[in-house]
């Protein structure tokens, strides 16, 4: 299971044939693809191609109709949950809580009873732990950082982000994009399903490109094909 | 990591989540007095029939309360899918159905500690049995009702017309449990016989759904 | 294998044939309730059949949580949709019995409440497998047919307790039987058995069918994908 062009590094999530059904619906269409650790990915695609699908697959969160996933060499996936941090639009955090107050709580469902380690997540995300003011009074660029927070208080091995720039004023969604080179750096890999690529463009090792419940194309670059009309910025 | 720990945190969170949000305990608490009220206006009975009744007319107050209260359990984890933050993260599913049942326990008895003075007031009631049992039929009814109420609810939030799939669940299941308490109720209000066999019936009903809802909740938890 | 199914719907048409023939005219006419009594030709097979359907339901959605096996809730399904059926032929035909029979409509017996929450229990899990809308539909079904059965004895023992506080009158007959009767009641037993398995087969049947061209349909969809790259 290696990456042909960098015999070096190993697959850390290998996906093969991946189907989820919905009824008459077939939101990922036999999806086959390797992903080495230590890089950051790019999802691109229109929506409806899947892409949400399958990274809530990766996270757990949608058993699948058939085929398989490996997550660091492991079949099933809750064995390696506590490896995996996931962040989606919604911000899955409680309104009414404070920051601090929210990681606390979301520290412990990993057993993290420490304090310190919540306080350090919030300023890598260049945020102040010491704010008071309910989640819920944020703006959407605080609410995705204090996101992001909450999906690295475990340390995980594997981040994935469902949209995490959304909605987001763009100074804060280049924050973010710096706080996810600077996680490349110290070894993760992560995934991000976006529809604003340009924030990624130069960022990315690869951009993985997705339609109809499939994987379409892999390229290196951000050089949208024809047929995908994405905006640009 | 222990999960009595997490249990207990996601109690108190849910415990702090509603203080902060007052309103919809005082719309409930609001509810269960006009129950009371309306059940009152509808039947009015003399002391010597009160007795008879109170015990069914109580619990399905109660009942119906009950499920207001159970039917918003889960509407917390649904804003902002804050359930997915649960479902992705390695804490053992029983601690938060746990959390969820005995939280729901502490709210429903509020509502029943309310509730009691005034039907006591309205139907001019007194115990001619043991009273001390009535403590224990109401914890062992409550229970009843709660654990499978947070079990249902948790089932119905991955259905269309989720407030009525609730009751709906519920009722035909807490049928014996219902029997057991609105009997047990009577016989101590009227004296005239035992409530031994409804109370152990309610003992073995509540140990036998506590185990089963703790052993199939991570079903429930991780269907999509 | 394939003519099974119609041989068992030839076999099954002529006992309820042959049953009806002997309910209705063989059997002599009850000395107090009179031709009304007949209906318990139908009341208790159909009770029989409902209760059998509903143990298959529950032995079939064990069978799905243990293996996930997709056979396993088709039949879960198909038994708890033509069980129901057959309970509710057994709660309409009961009062109309008890009526003109015993003056009253219904009454708080064992029997019947029993045969009332089992018809509570399912017909609220055919409205959740109909409403849910989560991808582990078979999954939660089978959970709450699991909980029904687990109640099942708390009823039975809660109605029995109650009933021997509150006593009344007995219900539903008693003293000898003529043989003629117990001969027609037997063969309207063995044809009702016979017509809820082979109902109960059909709608499996059918329902295997409907997800099979389901799955083709969505397969269709992946080549046509597939080959358009």
């Amino acid at each position: 299971m290696t990456d042909p062009s960098n015999p070096q590094a190993s697959a850390i999530i290998a996906v093969a044939d991946l189907v989820k059904q919905f009824g008459r619906f077939y939101a990922l269409r036999g999806v086959s693809a390797e992903f080495t650790v230590g890089r950051l990915y790019a999802i691109l695609g229109d929506n409806g191609a899947g892409k949400t699908t399958l990274l809530r697959s990766l996270a757990g969160l949608s058993p699948l109709t058939r085929g398989t996933i490996l997550i660091l060499g492991k079949k099933d996936l809750r064995s390696v949950c506590s490896e995996i941090g996931y962040m989606a639009h919604p911000s899955l955090l409680y309104d009414e809580m404070s920051g601090m107050e929210n990681l606390r709580y979301f520290a412990r469902l990993y057993g993290i009873v420490d304090d310190q380690r919540c306080a350090d997540v919030i300023r890598a995300v260049k945020l102040d732990p010491e704010l008071t003011r309910p989640v819920g009074q944020y703006s959407q660029g605080m609410r995705q950082r204090m996101s992001l927070a909450r999906a690295l208080l475990n340390d995980p091995k594997i981040l994935l982000l469902d949209e995490p720039f959304s909605n987001v004023d763009m100074r804060s969604a280049r924050e973010m994009v710096g706080l996810l080179v600077g996680m490349r750096g110290s070894g993760k890999t992560i995934f991000v399903v976006t529809h604003q690529a340009s924030l990624l463009n130069g960022v990315a090792d690869e951009f993985v490109w997705m339609e109809a419940g499939q994987i379409v194309n892999r390229t290196p670059d951000f050089h949208p094909p024809d047929f995908h009309p994405l905006e640009t910025r | 990591m222990s999960s009595d720990g997490l249990t207990r945190a996601t109690l108190i969170k849910d415990l702090r989540l509603e203080w902060r949000s007052k309103d919809a305990i005082n719309s409930m608490l609001f509810f269960a007095l006009l129950v009371v009220v309306i059940f009152s206006f509808a039947f009015d009975p003399t002391a010597e029939e009160s007795r008879q009744i109170a015990g069914g007319l109580v619990w399905v107050a109660f009942l119906f309360a009950a499920v207001v209260a159970l039917n918003q359990t889960w509407a917390r984890e649904l804003r902002n899918q804050v359930l997915d933050a649960y479902r992705v993260s390695p804490a053992p599913p029983n601690s938060l159905f746990l959390a969820k049942a005995l939280g729901n326990f502490i709210f429903v008895t509020v509502l029943e500690a309310l509730m009691t003075p005034l039907f006591i007031v309205f139907y001019n009631l007194r115990a001619l049995g043991p009273a001390w049992q009535l403590p224990i039929v109401a914890v062992l009814g409550t229970w009843a009702l709660v654990v499978n109420g947070t079990f249902f609810a948790a089932m119905s939030l991955r259905t269309r017309s989720r407030e009525i799939m609730l009751p709906l669940l519920l009722f035909p299941i807490s049928i014996p449990a219902l029997l057991a308490m609105v009997e047990a109720t009577t016989s101590i209000l009227t004296g005239e016989y035992s409530a031994k066999f409804w109370i152990v019936l309610l003992v073995a009903y509540d140990l036998l759904f506590t185990m089963a809802s703790l052993l199939l909740f991570s079903f429930v938890l991780h269907a999509e | 294998m394939k003519y099974l199914f119609t041989i068992f719907a030839v076999l099954t048409a002529v006992l309820l044939s042959y049953g009806l023939y002997q309910a209705l005219v063989v059997a002599p006419t009850e000395q107090t309730m009179g031709e009304v009594q007949r209906i318990f030709y139908y009341h208790v097979p159909s009770a029989w059949a409902a209760f059998c359907l509903f143990f298959v339901n529950l032995v079939a959605s064990i069978w799905y949580m243990v293996r996930r096996n997709r056979k396993a809730d088709a039949l879960a399904l198909a038994a708890a949709e033509v069980g129901v059926v057959f309970c509710t032929i057994v709660l309409v035909t009961g009062p109309l019995w008890a009526r003109p029979v015993w003056g009253i409509w219904w009454t708080w017996d064992l029997r019947l409440t029993l045969t009332l929450v089992l018809w509570l229990i399912y017909v609220a899990y055919l409205i959740l497998r109909k409403f849910s809308t989560s991808g582990q539909t078979p999954v939660i079904a089978a959970v709450l047919a699991i909980f029904g059965a687990l109640d099942v004895p708390l009823v039975y023992f809660s109605i029995w307790f109650f009933r021997t506080q509150h006593p009344q009158p007995v219900v539903g007959g008693g003293g000898s039987i003529d043989p003629r009767m117990l001969h027609a009641f037997f063969i309207n037993l063995i044809a009702f058995s016979c017509f809820g398995a082979l109902v109960c087969w059909s709608r499996y049947r059918f329902e295997m069918a409907h997800r099979d061209v389901e799955d083709r349909q969505a397969l269709e969809s992946i080549m046509e994908a597939g080959a358009s790259r």
